[in-house]
C-alpha cells in the first residue's frame, strides 16, 4: 500500500539524514522524497512517498515524531490530497514527422517544449502520478535520453482533511 | 559578560548543577581542559579515566544510581569513537547522559583532518539527539537543550561536538532559562478516559499481573507502583530493568521474568488474563516467542514513549505519559480487592519451585555468594554488574529493596560496563556501599579503570565471579553445541590479586565457602578498594532458562535452579 507522508521539520543540519536513516532502519523504502521551505520561516516540509503495511507505517510515523527536529508527521491519504510532480524529459527526434508527433503529445498532455535541438526535444511537464507516467510511457518508443524528476509533492485539499495521523 | 566557548561550557555545567565529569583529554578538547585548569573553583569534580569507554560507563552508572544526568568528555577522532558503545548502551537503557566531544576546527571539518571523524553521523541512531556547535553563540542554547532533552520524557544520551575554534571564540554569555522546540513536547499526563478504562479493566480481571519495567525507576514511581499493587493485591513481576522498583521480599513480588527469569514469574504471566505493563518495551528477552507470549491476557500498556506502545504486542488500553503521575491517578480510581483465588493459584506455582539459595556445604558457589551479600547489606547496597552468568545470578537472587540499587547493562548487554559504572555510582552515592559483581571475562574489558578507582580512593568492593570462562556463552555451547568450548576458555587470565596490588589496591582470593562471608565483612570494614576473587565452579550453569526462540513458560533446567 502506497502512502504519502508529509513531515514538517525544523531546518537543522542533519535533519534529512535523520529522517532518511529511520526509513532505512525499518526497511521502508522511499519511492520519492521532496523537500523545501514551508510557509513558516525556519521550517521545511518533506513529502515522502513510500509503501509498506500499516503496522510498519505506524512505527515509522511514531519514530519520525520522536525525532527532536520533526514537528509533525501526517500520513495523508491519496484521496484527499492534490499531488504533483515536475519532470524534464529529453527525447530523440530523428525526423520532422517524429518531431510533429511528439509535439502533438505534448499538447494533449498540456506539457511544454522548453528546448529544441536539431535532433532532440526537451519537455517539461507537471502533474499527478497518472499523468506523468502516461506521458513517459508514450514518449518511450521515441527514445528517451534523460529524465529528471523532482519527486512528488502533496497538499491537502481543504484546511483539515487528508489527515490520518 | 563576554566569555570564551570553554568558559561558557563550564558556566553552563554549573547551571545544570553537574557535580562530576568523567573523561580523557586530547588536542581537540584541550582548550576546555585548560579552562578547567584556569577556573579557580571548578564547580564539579574532573575525573580522568583510563579509557573513554570507562568514562562514559562511569557517567552512565552515575546517572542510574542518582537519577541525575551523567556527563563525559572525549577528544576528537578515536576519543569520540571510543564513546560509541557507551552511547548505544545508554540509549537502549534510556539513561540520561550528555557527552562532549572535541572536533577539529570548523574550517577543517570535512577535510579528513587529523583525528577528524563525523561523530554526529556515527552516533545518529544511538543518541536521543546530537549537535555540532558551529558558532560560539550556539553553545549555551545547545547545552541547555541537551540537558533538557537528556533528562525529560524518555531519558537518553545526547552528544555535543565541539570544534576547537568554537571552544576558543568569545561571545556574550547568558544561560537561557527555557527551551522551545516545536518538535519536542513529551506528554506527561495520560488520557483520563483511558486511565478510567484501565481501572475498570483491572477491577474486572480475574488474573491480573503487573509487569514493572525500567520506566518505573526512570519516573521515580516506585512508591506509586507499590500503592497500586498493595491496594489491589496484584502480583508484580519485574523486568530486568525494573529490578528494585518493587521490594523483592514482598509476598506480591514474583521476581524477574524472561529468558533467564524466575519460573514462577514466567508461569504466572503466561496464565494471566490481564497484564498491566508499566514502562517496559517487551524486549525479546522478556517475551520469548512472541506468538506464544501471554496467550490469555489482555494488555494495558503505560509508557512515556508512544513508540513502545503496540511495537511488539497488541495493546487493549494504551496510555502515554509519566508513570508517577498516571499511577497516582489510577490509584484513585481503583478499589481494594483481595484476589484470593488467583493468589492461591500463584502460591501453588511458587511452591512447585522456589529457588534455593541455601547450599549445605562444599564449594563456593554463586548463589551462596549472593546470599552472603544479601545478608550483609540487606538490600541497602548499590549492586552493579557486568554481563554474563554472574549478572543473571545477581539479577535473580539479590534482594533488591529500593529503586536505583541495581545498575546493569540491559538492552545492549555490554561486557565491561559494570566496573566503570560502579565507579560512577560510587561518585554519585559516596555514602552508600557499592558492590560490583563482575565476571573474569567482563572485568578484563575495562580492567584499566582500577587506576581510576584506586587512585581516587573509592571504597568499593568488586566481587569477581571467577569461573575461568566466558561462562554465559560456554553454557550455550554446553547445551547446544555438544560442549565444544570454542573461544570461551579464559586460560591466560592474570592473577587478579597481583593486578589489583599492582595498582595499589587490596585483593583477596576465596576458594572455600566458609571463607567468603568473613572476607566480605573485612572488605567492607577496610573502607577502601577491595577485589574479592571468588573461585567458583567452572561449569556452573544459570538455570532455569528459556531456549532462544521458545515460549517463556517452557523453561529448561527448572530442577537445577
Ligand atoms: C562487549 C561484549 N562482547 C561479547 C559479548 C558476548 N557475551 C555475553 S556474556 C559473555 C561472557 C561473559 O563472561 P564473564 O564476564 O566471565 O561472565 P560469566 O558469564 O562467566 O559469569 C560474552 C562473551 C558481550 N555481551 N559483550
Ligand atoms: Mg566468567
Amino acid at each position: 500500500m502506497k502512502h504519502t507522508i508529509a513531515i514538517l521539520v525544523e531546518d537543522q543540519p542533519g535533519v534529512m539524514a535523520r529522517v532518511a536513516s529511520l526509513f532505512t532502519r525499518r526497511g521502508f523504502n522511499i519511492e520519492s522524497i521532496a523537500v523545501g521551505h514551508s510557509e513558516k520561516e525556519g521550517i521545511s516540509r518533506m513529502t515522502i512517498i513510500t509503501s509498506g503495511d500499516e503496522k510498519v507505517l505506524e512505527q515509522v510515523t511514531k519514530q519520525l515524531n520522536k525525532l527532536i527536529d520533526v514537528i509533525r508527521v501526517r500520513d495523508i491519504s491519496p484521496r484527499n490530497v492534490i499531488e504533483r510532480e515536475l519532470i524534464l524529459v529529453k527525447v530523440h527526434t530523428d525526423s520532422l514527422s517524429i518531431r510533429a508527433e511528439i509535439i502533438q503529445l505534448v499538447e494533449i498532455f498540456k506539457a511544454k517544449v522548453v528546448y529544441v535541438e536539431r535532433d532532440t526535444l526537451t519537455i517539461e511537464m507537471s502533474g499527478d502520478e497518472e499523468k506523468v507516467s502516461g506521458l513517459l510511457k508514450l514518449l518511450k518508443p521515441f527514445g528517451i535520453i534523460e529524465i529528471v524528476r523532482t519527486g512528488r509533492i502533496a497538499i491537502a485539499r481543504t484546511k483539515n482533511n487528508g489527515q490520518r495521523t | 559578560m563576554e566569555l570564551s566557548g570553554t568558559e561558557i561550557i563550564v558556566e553552563s555545567l554549573k547551571q545544570e548543577k553537574v557535580k562530576v565529569i568523567f573523561g580523557i583529554i586530547g588536542a581537540a578538547i584541550m582548550p576546555l581542559y585548560d579552562t578547567f585548569g584556569k577556573t579557580e573553583k571548578l564547580p564539579f569534580k574532573n575525573i580522568l579515566t583510563r579509557h573513554e569507554q570507562g568514562a562514559i560507563h562511569a557517567a552512565d552508572g552515575y546517572a542510574r544510581a542518582t537519577g541525575e544526568v551523567g556527563v563525559c568528555i572525549a577528544t576528537s577522532g578515536p576519543g569520540a569513537t571510543n564513546l560509541v558503545t557507551g552511547l548505544a548502551n545508554a540509549y537502549l537503557d534510556s539513561v540520561p547522559l550528555v557527552a562532549f566531544t572535541g572536533q577539529v576546527p570548523t574550517y577543517m571539518v570535512g577535510n579528513d583532518a587529523f583525528q577528524e571523524v563525523d561523530i554526529t553521523g556515527i552516533t545518529l541512531p544511538i543518541t536521543k539527539n546530537n549537535y555540532i556547535a558551529r558558532r560560539v553563540e550556539d553553545l549555551a542554547p545547545i547545552i541547555k537543550e541537551a540537558f533538557y532533552i537528556a533528562r525529560s520524557g524518555r531519558p537518553g544520551p545526547v552528544l555535543i561536538d565541539l570544534p576547537k575554534d568554537v571552544q576558543q571564540a568569545r561571545c556574550q554569555f547568558k544561560y537561557p532559562d527555557k527551551i522551545n522546540r516545536k518538535g519536542y513536547k513529551p506528554s506527561y499526563k495520560g488520557h483520563v478516559r483511558q486511565i478510567k478504562a484501565a481501572a475498570k479493566k483491572i477491577m474486572e480481571a480475574e488474573k491480573p499481573v503487573i509487569i514493572a519495567g525500567g520506566g518505573i525507576i526512570n519516573a521515580n514511581a516506585s512508591e506509586e507502583l507499590q500503592k497500586v499493587a498493595l491496594k489491589t493485591n496484584i502480583p508484580v513481576v519485574n523486568t530486568f530493568m525494573g529490578l528494585g522498583s518493587f521490594p523483592k521480599n514482598h509476598p506480591l513480588s514474583l521476581g524477574m521474568l524472561g529468558m533467564y527469569g524466575q519460573y514462577a514469574a514466567n508461569q504466572t504471566i503466561s496464565s494471566a488474563d490481564l497484564i498491566i505493563a508499566l514502562g517496559t518495551r517487551f524486549d525479546d528477552r522478556i517475551t520469548g516467542n512472541l506468538k506464544q507470549f501471554c496467550p490469555h491476557a489482555e494488555l494495558i500498556h503505560i509508557d512515556i514513549d508512544p513508540v513502545e506502545i503496540g511495537k511488539n504486542i497488541a495493546v487493549k488500553i494504551p496510555i502515554v505519559g509519566d508513570l508517577k503521575y498516571i499511577l497516582h491517578q489510577l490509584n484513585d480510581y481503583l478499589d481494594e480487592r483481595k484476589n484470593s483465588s488467583w493468589l492461591i493459584e500463584i502460591k501453588k506455582i511458587r511452591e512447585k519451585i522456589t529457588p534455593q539459595l541455601e547450599e549445605e556445604k562444599g564449594e563456593l558457589r554463586p548463589k551462596y555468594i549472593i546470599k552472603c551479600i544479601n545478608e550483609f547489606f540487606k538490600g541497602e547496597a548499590i549492586i552493579v554488574t557486568d554481563v554474563g552468568q554472574h549478572q543473571m545470578w545477581a539479577a535473580n537472587y539479590c534482594q533488591f529493596m529500593h529503586p536505583r540499587t541495581f545498575v546493569s547493562s540491559g538492552g545492549l548487554g555490554t561486557m565491561g560496563y559494570g566496573f566503570p559504572a560502579a565507579i560512577g555510582a560510587k561518585f554519585g552515592c559516596p555514602k552508600k556501599p557499592v558492590v560490583c559483581i563482575s565476571g573474569d571475562g567482563s572485568f578484563q574489558m575495562n580492567i584499566q579503570e582500577l587506576a581510576t578507582a584506586i587512585y581516587n580512593r573509592l571504597p568499593m568492593i568488586v566481587v569477581l565471579m571467577n569461573n575461568g570462562y566466558l561462562g554465559m556463552v560456554r553454557q550455550l555451547q554446553e547445551l547446544f553445541c555438544d560442549r565444544r568450548y570454542v573461544s570461551t576458555s579464559l586460560a591466560g587470565s592474570p592473577d587478579f590479586i597481583k593486578i589489583v596490588e599492582g595498582y595499589g589496591g587490596v585483593g583477596f582470593r576465596v576458594n572455600k565457602k566458609e571463607e567468603f562471608y568473613p572476607i566480605l565483612e573485612k572488605a567492607y570494614e577496610m573502607n577502601q578498594f577491595v577485589l574479592i576473587d571468588c573461585q567458583i565452579p567452572q561449569e556452573e550453569n544459570t538455570f532455569p532458562m528459556v531456549q532462544p526462540g521458545s515460549s517463556i513458560n517452557k523453561m529448561m533446567g527448572v530442577e537445577q535452579s
